[in-house]
């Protein structure tokens, strides 16, 4: 079965590169463009793993993380944090809200893949 | 990356810069606005990330610092002047012409970056450390490693899948891969989120500890590695406590083999010791009562749920199935002791009768329980008399058929499955069926009508009614307590088949339980009451079919794929009152020859049965055998498997093919 990513970030060409990356090796891809839009489409629809932006307007991605893993269909989906810095305390702050992992902006195309094959298996 | 991808990004980059604009002279109108300072530098995050990801690095590395201001303004470090405002404004001024790849020839960036960075304390971060921290080489080991990792216990939630981090650690080359279970709790305790497992793995050389930070960046896991040279050792420990408990490999030791050097018997342990009979008699006994109590023990504990006592019940069991095991160990005896004596018998008896006979053992070390040596003693010598006694033709005889005078007796034990079998087989003249089958009718044992095999005809002479006194034809005396034999054969739970050959000499093969104490039964229900099969007669289980549910006088048949097999209703049998549940189920039991299907109320299931003989009172009831204990104090009378078929008698039909 095709394996949903559903890629959170306020920067369409981000949001842009992600998808196309990723539909190219054959998953299926769904955008939001901040943490509001990705906790609608993640709860409403089925999603197998999460990448999400931290920094983004409404919600931004650890508030967002921290909602859906309230949320009954939230929890136990692979979440992988973007950012632009590797401070350990995004780390911590990015995991205790209940991220899997987390990549460091930026990154390659085969590095994202990597990434997601990582954690989807 | 795509042009497409790149006007994406430079129509982006125009938003920002607009948005980052509009906030930069707002701020200077409302310095104390929160929302402001975190827009302002959500944009020039975005900026810098979407800049770095699309290969925009010097933009990336000059934004960086900017941000690096803005972050103290964030945190509340820094206030919002017009000084900084005007700077960021100037700043922000440059990021067209980074993105165009113009060149700084006034060092304007840098002016404005070092402005920035002297209003700001000066404390920015150097691009340099952060590339250095990124591109740290990890220190690769040149020996072997033990790696150990345990996920976090809400890693499993988090969407981690140990089976993706050791399929990756697999292709790092990872070998002796042991789970560590110790952890897992009792199973009310259980969260069936959380992950318990722990993990141990040896990695070859060359693996560094970036390698396995790698696999385990997506996984909130503790790991450690560390050099395999100390484990080493410990793993050897660990081999030879698993080497210990398995037999050891008989590898004859120089001195062993060297024949010239005498036993140093003094100095040796001794090897074995003597006890009492009794003694083991009573060990038994003790056993089977702690069999008892385990089985009322393991009922008690399921009924309370206690996890605790559930797990020592468990253990106590496993314990006592050891301690069993050992018993019966301890209680057998080899064919040998038996064996000497039949020597001496055969020797008396061949010179007595005239007749040169030799007796070939094999399987003298066979061992048997104790209890069905002793009684296994006075059916031998029966049959071995018999072979000789009226099985073996005279020297002359033999001689007219071409027969080495000297007559031959074979006696063999051997283990087969969980049975022991003892065969006696002599090369005299042997059983005429037909002889067998016109007496067993004159007798009145068989309807003229019967079509029996050749091994039920030659079981008839193990028919109480078949011998006489008479002595009619050679056969006659073959019978004389044969019944005796097999009441004895039947009271080990065992089985007599007898094949013969005309002229050419006759086989006797007891079968033989290996134990008689405690045996594995099938637990079964009829009207409420429990009984015990045992389970080495029990050949299959299934339902009753529809059809056959209700009583009729000549349907008590099944085709058990192809064969007709006889029933019986224990239900009947036993004089249930009642109806008989919509749902029943035939066990089919074998016996020699002889196979039937006995149909009950319900299956209960297999336990540990410790055989208890019925009282003197009760040795008049047909098809039980003894009785057991069960976890629940209840007693279950344990079904004669033999007798069953025996009283079924001229009701079971040989196993033959359905005329297709």
């Amino acid at each position: 079965m095709t394996k949903t990513v559903l890629t959170v970030d306020d920067s369409p060409s981000i949001r842009r590169m992600i998808a196309l990356t990723l539909r190219e090796a054959g998953y299926n891809v769904l955008e939001a463009s901040d943490g509001q839009d990705g906790l609608e489409k993640a709860t409403t629809t089925r999603v197998d793993a999460i990448i999400t932006d931290q920094n983004m307007p409404r919600m931004d991605g650890i508030s967002m993380i921290k909602a859906l893993r309230l949320h009954p269909n939230g929890r136990g989906v692979p979440i992988v944090v973007l950012s632009t810095d590797s401070a350990d305390t995004l780390k911590s702050q990015a995991r205790e809200a209940g991220a899997l992992g987390w990549m460091v902006k930026p990154f390659t195309q085969d590095k994202l893949l990597a990434v997601v094959k990582k954690v989807l298996g | 990356m795509s042009d497409d991808l790149i006007a994406v990004f430079q129509e982006e980059l125009a938003e920002l810069l607009e948005s980052l604009e509009r906030g930069l002279v707002d701020l200077q109108e409302s310095p104390e606005d929160a929302g402001l300072i975190n827009q302002v530098f959500r944009d020039l995050h975005t900026v810098k990330g979407s800049g770095a990801m699309f290969g925009f690095t010097e933009l990336a590395a000059f934004i960086h610092d900017f941000e690096t201001a803005f972050e103290k303004v964030r945190a509340g470090a820094v206030p919002v002047t017009p000084e900084l405002v005007r700077l960021g404004l100037a700043a922000r001024d440059q990021i067209p012409g980074l993105v165009n790849g113009d060149a700084d020839p006034d060092g304007d960036r840098v002016a404005i970056l070092n402005a920035l960075r002297d209003l700001t304390s000066g404390r920015g971060v150097e691009i340099a450390d952060i590339e250095e921290e990124i591109e740290a080489e990890f220190v690769t080991s040149n020996s072997p490693a033990t790696l150990r990792f345990k996920l976090s216990e809400d890693a499993l939630a988090l969407g981690a899948r140990p089976d993706i981090l050791l399929s990756e650690l697999k292709d790092l080359g990872a070998t002796q891969i042991i789970a560590d279970l110790s952890d897992i709790p009792a199973l009310d305790d259980l969260n069936a989120d959380q992950c318990y497992v722990a993990w141990q793995m040896q990695l070859p050389a060359g693996v560094s500890e970036g390698d396995v930070e790698d696999v385990f960046m997506f996984a909130d896991a503790e790991w450690t590695l560390t050099a395999s040279e100390v484990n080493e050792v410990i793993e050897r420990d660990e081999i030879d406590d698993l080497l210990s408990d398995a037999p050891a490999l008989d590898t004859p030791t120089p001195q062993q083999q060297a024949p010239s050097e005498k036993a140093p018997a003094a100095s040796e342990p001794a090897a074995s010791i003597r006890v009492p009979a009794a003694r083991l008699d009573a060990l038994m006994d003790s056993v089977g009562e702690l069999v008892t109590v385990e089985a009322r023990l393991t009922e008690l504990a399921r009924h309370s749920r206690d996890p605790a006592l559930l797990s020592t019940a468990e253990e106590v069991t496993r314990l006592a199935a050891r301690l069993r095991d050992a018993t019966m160990t301890m209680r057998m005896v080899p064919m040998r002791t038996l064996v000497s004596r039949f020597r001496r018998l055969i020797l008396g008896l061949s010179s007595d009768l005239g007749k040169p006979v030799e007796f070939v053992v094999d399987g003298e070390d066979t061992e048997l329980d104790k209890t069905v040596i002793e009684k296994l003693a006075d059916p031998l010598v029966h049959i071995l008399r018999n072979a000789i006694d009226h099985g073996m033709e005279d020297p002359a005889a033999r001689a007219q058929t071409n027969k080495d005078q000297v007559g031959r007796i074979e006696l063999s034990a051997t283990h087969v499955g969980g049975e022991v079998h003892i065969v006696v087989r002599d090369d005299g003249r042997g059983m005429s069926a037909d002889k067998i089958r016109a007496k067993a009718i004159e007798r009145g044992l068989i309807t003229a009508e019967a079509q029996l095999t050749a091994g039920q005809v030659f079981a008839l002479v193990l028919e109480p009614g078949f011998s006489t006194a008479e002595t009619i034809t050679e056969l006659s005396g073959r019978g004389v307590g044969m019944d005796v034999v097999r009441r004895t054969i039947d009271g080990l739970r065992g089985v007599i088949e007898i094949d013969s050959k005309l002229g050419q000499g006759t086989t006797v093969t007891l079968r033989l339980p290996l134990t008689l104490a405690i045996i594995d039964g099938l637990l079964i229900e009829i009207a409420d009451e429990r009984y015990t099969l045992p389970m080495s007669s029990v050949k299959e289980i299934f339902e009753l079919p529809l059809d056959k549910r209700i009583a009729s006088r000549n349907g008590d048949y099944l085709d058990i794929r192809g064969q007709f097999v006889p029933f019986v209703r224990l239900r009947h049998l036993f004089d249930c009152e009642g109806e008989p549940p919509t749902e029943q189920n035939v066990v089919v039991v074998e016996s020699g020859d002889a196979r039937m299907g006995v149909v009950v109320d319900r299956i209960i299931g297999t336990n540990q049965t410790v055989i208890k003989q019925v009282s003197k009172l009760q040795q008049g009831a047909r098809a039980i055998s003894g009785a057991t204990i069960l976890g629940d104090g209840t007693v279950s009378l344990i079904v004669d498997v033999a007798q069953l078929l025996a009283m079924s008698g001229p009701l079971i039909e040989p196993k033959k093919e359905v005329a297709a």
